[in-house]
C-alpha cells in the first residue's frame, strides 16, 4: 500500500488547487489558438554566422567559394592527409571503397560508365558513380579528412579535387581547377548522364515499380529453398543463443555447437556489398570477426586498451598480427621492446601523426584522444595488445 | 510431449550446466530436467529417446512438484532493493542478450557503421530508446545542448538562429513513426547472408518523437513560398550530413525533434536535435541538426549523389529515392530460434509503410501457397509500426513462414523475385520483399529464400 506522509498530503491539496486554477486559464488559451505569436523567440542570424555555416555547394555551383588549386598541389595534400585511408592513387580498398578506377576515356565521351552494366565488375568506385564535380568538392570540404573534417583550406579542397580528377583522367596533370572552369570540367564527368529520377520513390504519391497481388489460396510458389546460410556461417554472427531472451516460446539456437542437420548449401555465397557504409564488404566473404560483445561482465577499471583502440578507430588501420594500412600491434610491440622512451614518443606520434618509420603512408593526427587514454592505449600496444 | 514437459522447459535457464549438486541428489528432478533439455536442444535427441508425442513418462518426472514452487526463493523470503537504487533504470540482468549489435564484416570502420535493433525480442510497436538502431557516417557525439544552435536560412525573409531554449518553447507535437535505413535488408538482395531478424531487418525502429513542426519554423522565418521548392537539412557532426527534402514533405509532417519516447533523444540518435521525416529513409532524418536551408534546386549532396543511390540493371542509378515502401517481417518465430515443442504458437511481427497506414497483413506457413489474414493490434498509425499476430498450431512438420503487408494505398508487399525482375540484385537500397523463415522438423528456424 502506498501512503503519503502528512506533509505530502498537505502539499497535494494545495497542488490540486493550483492545477484547477491553471486548468481554467488553459481552456481560455485554447480558444485563442490560431497562428501563434512567436515574437521574441529566436533571433536574426548575422551575416558572419550565415557565412560560417552556409558551406553547401550545389550542382549549379551556387555556394562555391572563389579560388583554385593545381593537380600538383593536390598530390602533396593527398599524400599527407588522404592516402592513409584511400591509397596513394585513390585505389585502396583497405579502409573505404576505392575512389578511382573502373572508368574509361570512352565513358568521358558518353557520360555513362560502361562497367556499371557489368555484373562481374567487382565494386563501384566513387568516380564510377558520381555525376557532379560539385558533389566531390562539397564532400571533401565538409567531411574530409576523415578524422579532421572541415580543416582543409579552400585551395586545398580545389587541389585535392583536381588531383582526383587527374587520377581519373578527366583533367591533365598540369591542370589548375578553379571556380571559373569547374562547370566545364563537370561536362567531362564519366557518369554525368548516369542518374535517373524516373522512379516512384521521391514523391509520397509516387507510382510503385513492382506490383504483388493478394492471392490467398493455391498461390504460385515452389516451396523450394533457393538460398540459405551455409553451415560454415552458422556462428559467423557469434553465438545466437547469447543474442536472444532465455525465456519465451522459442529458444535461440546454440550456434557454438554444430547443427543437428546441416542446412542446404547456398546457391551463391557472395552477398552484394552495402555501400551505405563506405567500407562495406560482402558479409559472406568476410572472416568471422570479433564476436559482438554479449554484454555481461565489464571491467571495473577504466576502458581497456582494446576499447580505446576500437572507439578511436585505431583498428581501421592496425590489426593484431597483420599489416593493414599501418603496422600490426605485434610489429610495433616488437620494434620498441625494452625502449624506455617509447611510451612517451609513441603517445606524441599518435596524437600529432607521423610518417616514415613504417613506410610512406602517413599516420594521421588523433588530437581528440584524451591524454590518459593515449598513454593507456600505447602501453597496451607495447604490452602485446592483449 | 505432455504439457508438464513443455512448461518445465521454461524453467531451465540454459541447456548447459543445468545440473546442480542438489539436482544430482534428486533423481526424479534430474530426469525431468534431462527431458526438458532434450526438448530445447533438438528433435533428434527426442527421437533417440523414443519420446513420442503424448508420452506419459514426463508426468512421473515432475514428482512432488516444481522446486521453484515448493521451495520459496530468496526474493520471497527476504528484503528487496530500495527505491532509486538505480536512479536511471536499466533492463533486468536476464535481458542482456538483447543488445544492438554490428554484423561482423559488414563494415571495416565502426564510426561509419550500423548497429542493428534486436527485433526478435521487442514487443508492441515502440522500440526501447536504448535499442534504437544506430547508423553513423563519421562517429557520434554527445553535444552540449546549451551550445547547440539551429539556423534557418536561404529563401526566407528573416534568417534566424534558435537555441534549444527557443525551440523547446515553441508549439510542440508528439507522434509515433518508424525510421528505417534505406539499406535495411540490403545484404539479402542476392542470397541469404545473415542468420537472424536482427541483422536482416534491424535497421528499423519506431518511437514517439516530440518536437516542433518544421512548418512552424519556416513560417516564423518567412519562407518565400513563390520561389522555395526544396529544403536542405544539415547535421553538426563531422560528416555534416546533408539531404534534400521536397517542400511538400517539409510543410506536411516533418518535425524538428528533441524528444524520443518521453525523454530527450539519445546521443546516438542525434541529441539534442534531429529531423523526423516520416516515411522517408533514415538518412534524411538528419541528426545533430544545425541548419535548414530553403532553396529552389536539389543539392546532389554526398549522400544523394555518391551514396544512397540505387543501381539499376541498365547501369543507371536512381537518384533521390527516399520513400520506404510497405514492408513486414515475422519477428517470432524467426531465424536463429528453436521451437520447443509441437502445438500452439503466436506468430507475431511488424508491418510498416512510408506512404500511410497498414491496412492488412496476411501470413503463410506453407511458403506462400496459402494465406490467412492476421490480427492487427492497435494503434494502427500512419507511417508507424503496426504489430500483427496470428494463431498457429505447429504439427512438427517442415514449414516456411511468411508475412505480406498491404497499405492503405492498396500497394501489396512484393516477393523478392518480383523486385529482382525490375531492379536486379545490385541496387542495395529499398529491399522490402516478403521474408521467409524455414521451420525444420527439429524446430530450428532459419533464414531462407524461396522466391
Amino acid at each position: 500500500m502506498f501512503r503519503f506522509t502528512k506533509s505530502a498530503r498537505l502539499m497535494s491539496s494545495s497542488a490540486l488547487a493550483a492545477v484547477m486554477v491553471s486548468g481554467a486559464l488553459l481552456s481560455g488559451a485554447a480558444l485563442a489558438q490560431g497562428k501563434p505569436n512567436l515574437a521574441g523567440i529566436g533571433r536574426t542570424a548575422t551575416p558572419a554566422e550565415i557565412k560560417a555555416w552556409d558551406i553547401d555547394v550545389r550542382p549549379d555551383f551556387k555556394g562555391l567559394p572563389a579560388g583554385s588549386g593545381s593537380v600538383a598541389k593536390g598530390q602533396d595534400v593527398w599524400e599527407a592527409k588522404c592516402a592513409s585511408c584511400h591509397g596513394v592513387f585513390g585505389e585502396s580498398t583497405e579502409v573505404f571503397t576505392p575512389i578511382i578506377g573502373g572508368t574509361t576515356k570512352k565513358d568521358i565521351e558518353t557520360g555513362r560508365v560502361a562497367n556499371l552494366t557489368r555484373l562481374d565488375f567487382p565494386q563501384r568506385t566513387t568516380m564510377m558513380k558520381v555525376a557532379t564535380v560539385s558533389t566531390l568538392w562539397d564532400y571533401i570540404n565538409r567531411a574530409m579528412p576523415w578524422t579532421n573534417p572541415k580543416t582543409l583550406t579552400t585551395e586545398e579542397v580545389y587541389s585535392v579535387v583536381a588531383y582526383i580528377l587527374n587520377l581519373a583522367e578527366v583533367v591533365p596533370e598540369n591542370f589548375v581547377l578553379s571556380d571559373k572552369n569547374i562547370a566545364e570540367v563537370q561536362k567531362r564527368m564519366p557518369n554525368r548522364n548516369g542518374m535517373t529520377e524516373k522512379h516512384g520513390l521521391w514523391d509520397v504519391k509516387g507510382k510503385p515499380d513492382v506490383q504483388n497481388t493478394l492471392c490467398m489460396k493455391d498461390c504460385p510458389t515452389t516451396m523450394k529453398v533457393s538460398s540459405s546460410l551455409p553451415a560454415s556461417a552458422r556462428d559467423a554472427h557469434g553465438n545466437l543463443m547469447e543474442q536472444h531472451r532465455p525465456i519465451g516460446p522459442a529458444r535461440a539456437i546454440d550456434t557454438s555447437k554444430p547443427g543437428a542437420t546441416p542446412g542446404p548449401t547456398s546457391a551463391a555465397p557472395a552477398a552484394p556489398a552495402v555501400s551505405a557504409a563506405p567500407a562495406a564488404t560482402a558479409v559472406a566473404a568476410a572472416p568471422p570477426a570479433a564476436t559482438p560483445a554479449a554484454g555481461g561482465a565489464k571491467p571495473a577499471a577504466g576502458p581497456s586498451g582494446a576499447d580505446i583502440a576500437k572507439r578511436n578507430n585505431c583498428v581501421a588501420c592496425h590489426a593484431p598480427a597483420a599489416k593493414l594500412v599501418g603496422p600490426s600491434w605485434a610489429d610495433i610491440s616488437k620494434k620498441y621492446k625494452g625502449d624506455a622512451k617509447a611510451p612517451a614518443m609513441l603517445a606524441q606520434k599518435v596524437k600529432n601523426g607521423g610518417v616514415g618509420t613504417w613506410g610512406p603512408i602517413p599516420m594521421p593526427a588523433n588530437s581528440a584522444v584524451k591524454d590518459n587514454e593515449l598513454a593507456a592505449v600505447v602501453q597496451w600496444v607495447l604490452d602485446g595488445a592483449k | 510431449m505432455s504439457n508438464e514437459v513443455k512448461k518445465s522447459g521454461r524453467l531451465i535457464k540454459a541447456p548447459e550446466n543445468f545440473l546442480t549438486k542438489e539436482d544430482v541428489k534428486n533423481p526424479a528432478l534430474m530426469r525431468r530436467k534431462f527431458l526438458a533439455a532434450s526438448v530445447s536442444s533438438a528433435a533428434a535427441s527426442m527421437a533417440a529417446l523414443g519420446l513420442a508425442s503424448g508420452s506419459r513418462s514426463a508426468q512421473a518426472a515432475v514428482g512432488q512438484g516444481d522446486p521453484n514452487i515448493l521451495n520459496l526463493p530468496a526474493h520471497s523470503t527476504g528484503l528487496g532493493m530500495p527505491v532509486a537504487a538505480n536512479p536511471y533504470g536499466m533492463p533486468s540482468q536476464y535481458e542482456k542478450g538483447l543488445q544492438r549489435r554490428e554484423s561482423p564484416g559488414l563494415t571495416r570502420v565502426s564510426a561509419a557503421s550500423v548497429a542493428f535493433t534486436p527485433l526478435q525480442g521487442t514487443f508492441g510497436i515502440i522500440t526501447p530508446s536504448g535499442l534504437h538502431f544506430e547508423r553513423h557516417h563519421q562517429g557520434w557525439w554527445d553535444i552540449d545542448p546549451s551550445k547547440h544552435r539551429l539556423m534557418v536560412m536561404g529563401m526566407v525573409k528573416n534568417p534566424k538562429v534558435y537555441t534549444m531554449d527557443d525551440i523547446m518553447r515553441l508549439p510542440s507535437v508528439s507522434r509515433i513513426h518508424f525510421i528505417e535505413c534505406g539499406a535495411n535488408t540490403a545484404m539479402e538482395w542476392g542470397n541469404v547472408a545473415v542468420p537472424t531478424v536482427q541483422y536482416s531487418h534491424g535497421m528499423v525502429s519506431c518511437s514517439e518523437f516530440t518536437g516542433v513542426p518544421l512548418k512552424v519554423l519556416l513560417d516564423d522565418c518567412g519562407i518565400d513560398m513563390k520561389q522555395a521548392k526544396f529544403i536542405l537539412a544539415e547535421g553538426a557532426d563531422g560528416s555534416g550530413m546533408t539531404r534534400t527534402i521536397p517542400l511538400d514533405r517539409a510543410l506536411d509532417d516533418v518535425i524538428v525533434a528533441y524528444g524520443m519516447n518521453g525523454e530527450m533523444l539519445r546521443p546516438e540518435n542525434g541529441y539534442p536535435l534531429r529531423l523526423v521525416v516520416p516515411g522517408i529513409q533514415g538518412v534524411s532524418w538528419v541528426k545533430w541538426l544545425r541548419r535548414i536551408e530553403v532553396g529552389d534546386q536539389k543539392w546532389a549532396a554526398k549522400d544523394e549523389a555518391i551514396h544512397y543511390i540505387d543501381l539499376m540493371p541498365d547501369g543507371l542509378h536512381r537518384q533521390y529515392t527516399g520513400i520506404q515502401e510497405t514492408k513486414s517481417v515475422i519477428t517470432t518465430p524467426s531465424g536463429g530460434q528453436t521451437l520447443l515443442d509441437k502445438g500452439f504458437y503466436n506468430i507475431s511481427g511488424l508491418a510498416w509503410s512510408g506512404r500511410g497506414k497498414i491496412k492488412r497483413v496476411d501470413v503463410s506457413v506453407d511458403g506462400g501457397r496459402n494465406w490467412r489474414t492476421a490480427r492487427l493490434e492497435t494503434p494502427v498509425l500512419t507511417k508507424a509500426f503496426t504489430r500483427f499476430n496470428i494463431d498457429w498450431v505447429w504439427d512438427g512438420g517442415p514449414a516456411i513462414l511468411q508475412s505480406r503487408a498491404q497499405d492503405d494505398t492498396g500497394y501489396v508487399q512484393p516477393k523478392l523475385n518480383q523486385l529482382r525482375e525490375v531492379r536486379g540484385t545490385r541496387s542495395i537500397y529499398h529491399q522490402n520483399a516478403i521474408q521467409s523463415w524455414k521451420v525444420a522438423e527439429n524446430g530450428e528456424v532459419s533464414n531462407v529464400q524461396v522466391y
